[in-house]
């Protein structure tokens, strides 16, 4: 199995088209063709650092601001969480410590290790590390779940004085940092994990197919 | 572009290879039949899924995505009442409930994307993109640039997450006040159940190879 950059093309990322190296631009989907983006993990990191950056505050500032006749309190993420968990819904509880720290803190672990995978070797199969970026670059959106029921509360519960719900500042770092490690994700061209193993010499029989090969001896030069 | 357009039409061996858009390796994809799926050699990547006429049930779909998300924005979304006092709120209410706060205006708009404009944009994409493929006819200009476009939106179009943000924020509430779900809780609700159909249905190979005008097209040249 033979990559477009092995064979001196070049593969577009959107449509899969593929093109002489010369190409700039796929004549199909109109989308920037690069064989390899440069500083392609540079770009990764900067991502991930701001997304990191944006976690802190999030987890610090109140989330949620609520008000009420008799009290007025203040709820960072994690707080938020354990209150529901004694107010009797653990579940809820679950959901919200599951998607507001366990997925953006797994992100960047896997992030981090896919970046580190690509410069230093790792000891996963690429197939297992491709597998890990599809996850990463699903479940990223799920963590905006905090992010929406801030919005649909301070939306819905304004009962003038009775019971007013505002949204608190970390809404806005968490719902960056969500941004950010998308980016991230996104910016993680999974093409690099298959090139460090491509460079390592190929195991025997790994190369049953042959119609690439032949096909693209005429149209290279 | 090397040669002269008009040479290239007929006669581009690259037109049948596909690299596979994760794993970068090259191989030729035979046209698979209604129902069949080709899986990258390499990494499984899914390159093609073509459905018996998919094009018709995606813009069947599409329309109904869009109509539901207009209706599903205007209407009112839920409605708490508590101690003699009431506030229904629609989704653009949601989304904009940040917007009491300069700082969080910003997020406000971001939020009316993710939950209405983007799934709706890309219904629109989908049906502008397909209508003259299905039947039969040239694709319309920029069909290619909309489409790229539609597929770039994929990962920010966050109907489903705000969902199961509306169920938690539900639970969170019930304590609070009485709820009332308003009409455009149901559509809402058909609308997440169909953008991941209308997704599910589109083989992106298909529509790419409808749209390059380089390659044979089955029935026409």
């Amino acid at each position: 199995m033979r990559s477009a950059r092995d064979m001196g093309l070049v593969g577009c990322t959107r449509c899969g088209r593929v093109w002489p190296p010369e190409q700039a631009v796929c004549d199909r989907c109109g989308h920037h063709l690069q064989s390899r983006p440069r500083h392609a993990l540079q770009t990764v990191w900067a991502w991930w650092v701001l997304g990191l950056i944006c976690y802190l505050p999030a987890n610090i500032y109140p989330m949620l601001i609520t008000r009420t006749l008799a009290s007025s309190s203040e709820n960072t993420i994690i707080g938020g969480a354990l209150e529901l968990a004694r107010h009797g819904n653990p579940g809820i509880a679950l959901v919200i410590l599951l998607a507001s720290v366990g997925i953006p803190v797994a992100k960047f672990v896997v992030i981090a290790a896919l970046a580190l995978g690509v410069r230093h070797g790792s000891r996963m199969t690429p197939a297992r590390r491709q597998q890990l970026h599809e996850i990463v670059e699903y479940i990223g959106r799920w963590s905006m779940i905090d992010v929406f029921v801030v919005a649909i509360l301070s939306a819905l519960v304004q009962l003038g004085a009775v019971v007013a719900i505002r949204p608190g500042p970390a809404s806005l770092y968490f719902a960056l940092s969500v941004i950010f490690t998308m980016f991230a994700a996104m910016a993680f061209d999974s093409r690099l994990i298959w090139d460090a193993e491509a460079r390592q010499p190929a195991a025997p029989g790994e190369n049953p197919d042959g119609p690439p090969h032949d096909a693209l001896k005429d149209p290279v030069t | 572009m090397p040669d002269s357009p008009a040479r290239q039409i007929r006669s581009d061996p690259l037109a049948d290879l596909i690299a596979c858009p994760r794993c970068d390796a090259v191989q030729r994809v035979a046209d698979p039949g209604p129902g069949e799926r080709v899986l990258c050699l390499r990494c499984d990547h899914v390159l093609a899924a073509p459905r018996q006429s998919a094009g018709k049930q995606i813009i069947g779909v599409s329309l109904a995505v869009l109509i539901l998300a207009i209706t599903a924005t205007t209407l009112p979304f839920l409605r708490i009442s508590r101690a003699g006092l009431a506030h229904d709120s629609s989704i653009l209410d949601a989304a904009l409930a940040f917007s009491a706060s300069p700082l969080l205006m910003g997020l406000s708009l971001l939020l009316a994307a993710l939950i209405v404009f983007i799934p709706a944009l890309r219904a629109a994409l989908s049906i502008y993109v397909l209508w003259p493929l299905v039947r039969d006819r040239a694709p319309w200009p920029f069909a290619a640039t909309a489409f790229r476009l539609s597929e770039a939106l994929r990962p920010w179009s966050m109907a489903e997450v705000f969902a199961i943000g509306c169920a938690v924020a539900l639970i969170k509430v019930t304590d609070l006040a009485r709820v009332e779900f308003g009409l455009a809780f149901w559509i809402f609700a058909c609308l997440v159940i169909l953008v991941p159909v209308q997704d599910g249905l589109t083989c992106r190979h298909s529509v790419w190879k409808s749209l390059d005008p380089r390659a044979t097209r089955g029935a026409g040249a």
